[in-house]
């Protein structure tokens, strides 16, 4: 049994005086302890709804949570607040992606660590101070006992991150959820913190969902994919099988259309034309169909299903997938165009049209 | 002699203390000591982490802000001395592309009136109508409808408001367009939108562009020429390909290694060398190499007290490193525990049972790395590992 499992998560936004808006549908996932699983996504496709919605820590009123989340047996929807309280701190623990507005700015470091360790392990006084140091020296922080005593402003951006991780990790979590760690981070620092995370996932068995829009962090990274796009995951698989066959026009777009470092100099790349747009309901269809290569009349037929077209545990949720890159030179049918604000006219003069 | 010329170019900020703000306690040397040169119709990039000056060095091409030594040459004028009516006319030839597109644009205007703006200001086109005929025509080139004139910009995509910000640049007709990180506040997927179209105008216009980008797969993809800044100054130039094929500062080394690959067959198998520590402050730099507090390669010798300077080690390869032959010929090695680190070569991570992670206490052998040692325990890793 996986340690978590999610199966159909809905949010929907249910502001008063405006139409509900479903930001997340349909997706479900599993984690297994020391496995990495990733969510990947454009701003606004539902990454942070759906890992907030798993730590509860969605607004009270004005949110509609549906579907399953369990977490070692536990139904993680049905737990009463303290429950959960007591859950967050003990199994399940959060890292944000700006850690300058996840840590009290007029508490010293030390203080913010040690009363996770009283609050959750009852270490008290110099135990807990001690304790605190040898987090802080865990994840790499140089110094420890000096650096608790500062204030988060005094801490560099890639050390304040390390500080929230060793946080997070203080009392052993068995499962930590990441939303973009490093996205506010350069590269080199990106990199100690993601070989932090991969030592913390091997070493300690932890459980770890990787929330990033960077498709190069979740290659070096995660074990299982979830794409996800307009609050839907569209392709679900293994990373190998996801890099070498990506079967979502819009996965296959998005690898097609990234720069790599390592690729030939001097092709242009192959963007994906017109840009995301949340008012495409998936009740009417595919929400990519506005900008999709593949699109066929079917698409605006219902919701696509996510279905395993070609080999067990690589689900795609479309109804004409690529089955091999060839097939996007073939011309499809014109995609249907949106008269929405945006889309529209990126839609009709795609940049990347000569 | 290249368009646009750089020679020792420095910007230090002075920074303030005290109660009327009047005290200057030190410079932040923001840029110091930059030369390089833009050829027509190239594209020069600028790559380096946040801080390292980029931005600045942009700036001070344009003299938006005051260049406290060196020259700045364009078209074979010494922007750095010109007269503030000179420059203002000199501006118009040389624009800039920022990286906020929608913080850039007034949002009481609407796009019409955004591109007319630097127009008038430039006395280009002397009715209305002629302005308007050429806002339409930029505003086609860059693949926005007619329409668009009288929209407003938060009626835009992020990737459309780029556009924006690109069309403002372009109805000024200017030779040289200075990009500061032009993709990165959007969605990937738009990404490659605009770096397409950056591409196109400048084949269509004979455009010359210096990038800034922190992005360093964005910055190899659209550059002639990339310059790796570190703390102020170039580490390394080199042509494009060159510097991808075979970086030789460490820093440059560092940076590619970081920069995560789309690809799972390449990021197990490549080389990985983690920086320690972060970033000195620019208000008080190291001595010597600026890089030689996380230089995984620092020699005992000259590394903290000789700076190097940017020498050319052929075919335009310039290196800012004492020891760039006996690094690239692997005579040194690195000197940290803690530089190259070859993951994953086996199976997958996850089912090695810990068997090389030595525990987190074992590897205090990385004391040599100096002031700011102590990068996450991965110590133990490649300890094992290296060769
Ligand atoms: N409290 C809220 N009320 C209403 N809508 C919300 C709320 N929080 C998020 N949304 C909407 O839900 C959608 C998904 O948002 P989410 O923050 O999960 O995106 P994301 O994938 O994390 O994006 P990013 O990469 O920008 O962080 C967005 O359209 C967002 O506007
Ligand atoms: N007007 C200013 N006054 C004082 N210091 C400044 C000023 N502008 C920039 N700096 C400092 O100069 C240094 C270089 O800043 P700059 O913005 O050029 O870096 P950058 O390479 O563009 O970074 P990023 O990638 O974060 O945009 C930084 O330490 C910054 O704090
Ligand atoms: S082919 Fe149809 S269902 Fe598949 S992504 Fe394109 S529009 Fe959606
Ligand atoms: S001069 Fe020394 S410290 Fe600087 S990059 Fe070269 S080896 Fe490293
Ligand atoms: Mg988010
Ligand atoms: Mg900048």
């Amino acid at each position: 049994m996986s340690l978590l499992s999610v199966d159909e998560l809905a949010v929907t936004f249910t502001a008063k005086g405006r139409k509900d808006f479903q930001a997340v549908s349909g997706v479900s996932f599993s984690v297994d302890q020391g496995e990495v699983i990733g969510l990947v996504g454009e701003s606004g496709c539902g990454k942070s709804v759906t890992s907030l919605a798993l730590m509860g820590l969605l607004p009270s009123k004005g949110v509609r949570v549906g579907g399953r989340a369990e977490f070692d047996g536990t139904d993680l929807f049905g737990l009463r607040k303290s429950q959960l309280r007591d859950m967050r701190g003990t199994q399940l623990a959060m890292i944000f992606q700006d850690p300058l507005s996840s840590l009290n700015p007029v508490v010293p470091i030390g203080v913010q660590v040690t009363e996770i360790l009283s609050r959750h392990r009852g270490l008290r006084g110099e135990k807990a101070r001690k304790e605190a140091a040898h987090l802080l020296e865990r994840v790499g922080i140089p110094d420890p006992t000096r650096r608790l005593k500062e204030y988060p402003h005094q801490l560099s951006g890639g050390m304040r991150q390390r500080a929230l991780i060793a946080m997070a990790v203080a009392c052993a979590p068995r499962l930590l959820i990441a939303d973009e760690p490093t996205t506010a981070l350069d590269v080199t620092i990106q990199a100690q913190i993601l070989e932090l995370l991969r030592e913390l996932v091997d070493q300690e068995g932890t459980a770890l969902l990787m929330i990033t829009h960077d498709l190069g962090v979740v290659a070096g990274l995660c074990d299982r994919v979830n794409v996800l796009y307009a609050g839907k995951a569209v392709e679900v698989a293994e990373r190998r099988e996801l890099f070498a066959s990506p079967m979502h026009p819009y996965a296959h777009g998005l690898l097609g259309s990234i720069p790599r470092l390592d690729s030939p100099r001097g092709q242009p790349l192959n963007p994906i034309r017109g840009s995301i747009n949340d008012q495409i309901a998936w009740a009417d269809g595919c929400a990519f169909a506005p900008r999709c290569d593949h699109y066929v009349m079917e698409c605006l037929t219902g919701t696509p299903q996510l279905t395993e077209p070609a080999a067990a545990g690589h689900g795609v949720r479309c109804v004409n997938p690529v089955r091999d890159s060839s097939d996007l030179d073939v011309p499809h049918l014109e995609a249907p165009v949106m008269d929405t604000t945006g889309s529209e006219a990126t839609t009709r003069h795609p940049g990347g049209e000569a | 002699m290249s368009l646009l010329e750089l020679s020792d170019v420095k910007v230090h900020f002075p920074v303030r203390k005290g109660i009327l703000f009047d005290r200057v306690v030190g410079h932040v040397q923001a840029v110091d000591g930059i030369s390089l040169s833009v050829e027509a119709g190239q594209t020069y990039g600028l790559v380096g982490e946040s801080g390292c000056g980029k931005t600045t060095l942009g700036r001070a091409i344009l003299r938006l802000v005051d260049i406290t030594d060196g020259e700045v040459v364009f078209d074979g004028t010494d922007l750095a001395q010109l007269p503030e009516e000179e420059m203002r006319r000199s501006r118009r030839r040389l624009q800039m592309v920022f990286q906020d597109p929608l913080g850039s644009l007034n949002p009481r205007q609407n796009i019409e009136s955004i591109l007319a703006e630097g127009m008038d200001a430039h006395g280009i086109g002397d009715t209305r109508e002629e302005r308007r005929e050429r806002i339409l025509k930029v505003l086609d080139r860059v693949g926005l409808p007619d329409h668009a004139l009288g929209r407003y910009p938060h009626e835009f995509s992020g990737g459309q408001r780029q556009r924006i910000g690109i069309a403002r640049a372009l109805v000024l007709e200017p030779d040289v367009i200075i990009c500061d990180e032009p993709v990165s506040a959007l969605d990937v997927s738009i990404q490659a939108q605009v770096i397409n179209l950056l591409e196109e105008l400048q084949e269509q216009l004979g455009l010359t562009y210096v990038v800034i980008a922190h992005d360093l797969a964005v910055v190899r993809h659209i550059s002639d020429v990339i310059g790796v800044m570190y703390l102020g100054s170039l580490v390394e130039e080199a042509p494009s390909d060159d510097l991808y094929a075979s970086p030789r500062h460490p820093y440059t080394k560092a940076l590619m290694s970081a920069v995560p690959v789309p690809d799972p067959e390449v990021e197990d198998t490549r080389e990985r060398i983690l920086l320690t520590g972060d970033l000195p402050s620019p208000s008080n730099p190291p001595a010597g190499c600026r890089f030689h507090t996380r230089c995984p390669w620092r020699q005992p010798t000259r590394c903290d007290t000789e700076r190097p300077g940017l020498t050319d080690i052929g075919g335009g390869h310039k290196v800012a490193c004492h020891f760039v032959n006996e690094i690239a010929s692997g005579e040194l090695a690195p000197t940290s525990a803690l530089a190259p680190d070859m993951l994953g070569d086996s199976e997958s991570p996850v089912d090695d049972p810990g068997g090389d992670s030595a525990g987190d206490s074992g590897e205090g052998e990385d004391a040599a790395s100096g002031p700011a040692s102590g990068a996450p325990g991965s110590g133990g890793k490649a300890a094992g590992t290296n060769a």
